[in-house]
């Protein structure tokens, strides 16, 4: 049986920052894989989306996922958002301010169809205890989770999601990636996300595709665009900044604020010469053995 | 006192509150919105009661609604309706001369909710329909309760278009606004006094409870 994917060619025109840029993008999404999409601001990505989900009309393209077509102008065909089975994230997660974390959650069912999905994914991103209360009183990532089990009562064959984790710290990102993740495998989901953050590429997806000026600079999986394209450096290094130098006899004492730390270095004379309060620098390793220690 | 033209003028501005809130709906969401040509002409159209003197669209519709001219004499054939010297007439009026009252708010408040709520709400599967009245009005209860205030207090105010286009019959478009000015024109100030009176308290009342349940009921809470 052949794998089903979602095969994307769009033409829009984009109103950016530094004037109107058409945007032409060709992809396609095998079903049951993570897809980043990153690149700078005003790239086009959240068009893109909004695109993908039907919620924006493109001035000519074609999308189908499977034997479905969602899109073709050339045929003057077009499925409504509410026709095509995507669920969408949105930045500011869009809950409904006027109905409780389990009204949300339910408001996609049908008239008189069974609410125990609700229940289940109420359970699975852990808000069942939450379930009464207003989206004013949750957290961020507690909206955030509130948004993904809404987006997935419907049963979305694609999860179209927009910088889902920007707004949240490390560690509640962690936290959502692992969900996004179970959900992925529990739900057999073909993501397409919107993200910035690289750890985050390396970690949950399986393609990427960077966008700039509405048209794709690059696309592969997350070590051929970032290794292959970035500088990897062979030997890591700290950056930092000269609090005090002291000379003692035959080295100079520096202390300095690495990392929100602060770190006595002991220099000899002639590699302090240059430092002085106040300056910034690279404080490199040779790596012939490095050794890493997880501190957390 | 006569209470007839304080009821006369409740039952007006109840009419119009009600045939307003139903009307100026679809036209809001539409000007909210909508995308297409010549929404300046129709919110400039709208928006002309606001600044128009009410002697002059009380002559205009005097003139529209006459039975010797056109449009009078086509509502008076077909629908049976004479809308000079009527009450049906001032609820005609009323409407039209309110009508900003009740669409602005209701166009602001729609357009201050976020784009998001909106398509949210279609991704989930449910229709415009469906959107309007389990999303978007909801979250605009105190711009629809503004609208109503508002288009109510309006039209309880009325005065100029209604002595143009409706006379002083008693019973029938005498309101209150007219009664008042009739008691001063024959200097009987207590008379006009005992309606004025009514008129403000009630008015102010209304008011108070309506903006202190809109401040405490009504508050659409976003989460940060």
């Amino acid at each position: 049986m052949s794998v089903t994917h979602l095969d994307i060619q769009l033409c829009h025109a984009l109103r950016t920052a530094a004037g109107p840029v058409s945007m032409e993008v060709a992809f396609c999404i095998e079903q049951g894989s993570i897809m980043a999409l990153t690149g700078p601001s005003g790239a086009g990505k959240s068009t893109l989306l909004r695109l993908i989900a039907g919620l924006l009309k493109p001035e000519s393209g074609r999308i189908s996922w499977g034997e479905e077509v969602w899109l073709d102008t050339s045929k003057k065909v077009f499925r409504s958002p509410q026709e095509r089975k995507t669920g969408l994230v949105f930045q500011d997660y869009a809950l409904f301010p006027h109905l409780t974390v389990r009204q949300n959650v339910a408001f996609s069912l049908q008239k008189g169809e069974s609410d125990v999905r609700v229940d289940e994914l109420l359970r699975e991103v852990e808000l069942t205890q939450l379930a009464d209360q207003k989206p004013y009183q949750l957290s961020g990532g507690q909206q955030q989770r509130v948004a993904l089990a809404r987006a997935l009562v419907r049963q979305p064959s694609l999860l179209l999601l927009d910088e889902p984790l920007s707004a949240l710290d490390r560690s509640m990102r962690q936290r959502l990636q692992d969900y996004l993740l179970a959900l992925h495998h529990s739900h057999k989901l073909t993501i397409l996300l919107v993200t910035h953050d690289l750890s985050e590429i390396f970690r949950l997806t399986d393609q990427v595709i960077e966008l700039d000026n509405g048209t794709i600079l690059r696309q592969g999986t997350p070590e051929e665009v970032f290794a292959d394209t970035y500088p990897v450096a062979d030997s890591p290094a700290l950056y930092g900044e000269v609090l005090s130098c002291r000379s003692e006899r035959d080295h100079v004492v520096v202390q300095a604020l690495i990392d929100r730390r602060i770190h006595k270095l002991r220099l000899p004379l002639d590699r302090a010469a240059d430092l002085y309060p106040g300056c910034s620098f690279v404080l490199r390793y040779s790596m012939d053995a490095p050794l890493l220690e997880v501190i957390r | 006192m006569d209470f007839e033209p304080l009821w006369l003028t409740f039952k007006l501005a109840s009419l119009t509150t009600l045939i307003l809130f139903g009307l100026a709906l679809p036209l809001a969401y539409w000007l909210a919105y909508g995308t297409f040509r010549g929404r300046a002409l129709v919110e400039a159209v709208i928006g002309m009661p606001l600044v128009l003197p009410p002697s002059v669209l009380g002559f205009y519709l005097l003139l529209a609604f006459s039975p010797s001219y056109a449009f009078g004499a086509w509502v008076e054939a077909t629908l049976g309706l004479r809308l000079v010297f009527s009450f049906q007439g001032l609820v005609v009026a009323s409407v039209i001369y309110s009508l900003p009252f009740m669409v602005y708010p209701l166009q602001a408040g729609l357009q201050a909710l976020p784009v998001s709520l909106r398509e949210a709400s279609y991704t989930l599967g449910k229709s415009a329909w469906t959107t309007f009245f389990k999303v978007l009005l909801p979250n605009c209860k105190s711009a629809i309760m503004t609208a109503i205030v508002l288009t109510f207090a309006h039209t309880v105010g009325e005065f100029g278009v209604v002595l143009m286009i409706g006379g002083n019959i008693p019973g029938v478009t005498k309101v209150a606004s007219v009664a008042i000015y009739n008691e001063v024109e024959a200097l009987d100030y207590s008379a006009a006094n005992q309606y004025a009176l009514v008129l403000f308290v009630i008015t102010f009342v209304v008011l108070l409870i309506v903006y202190s349940i809109n401040n405490r009921l009504f508050r659409v809470r976003y989460p940060s």
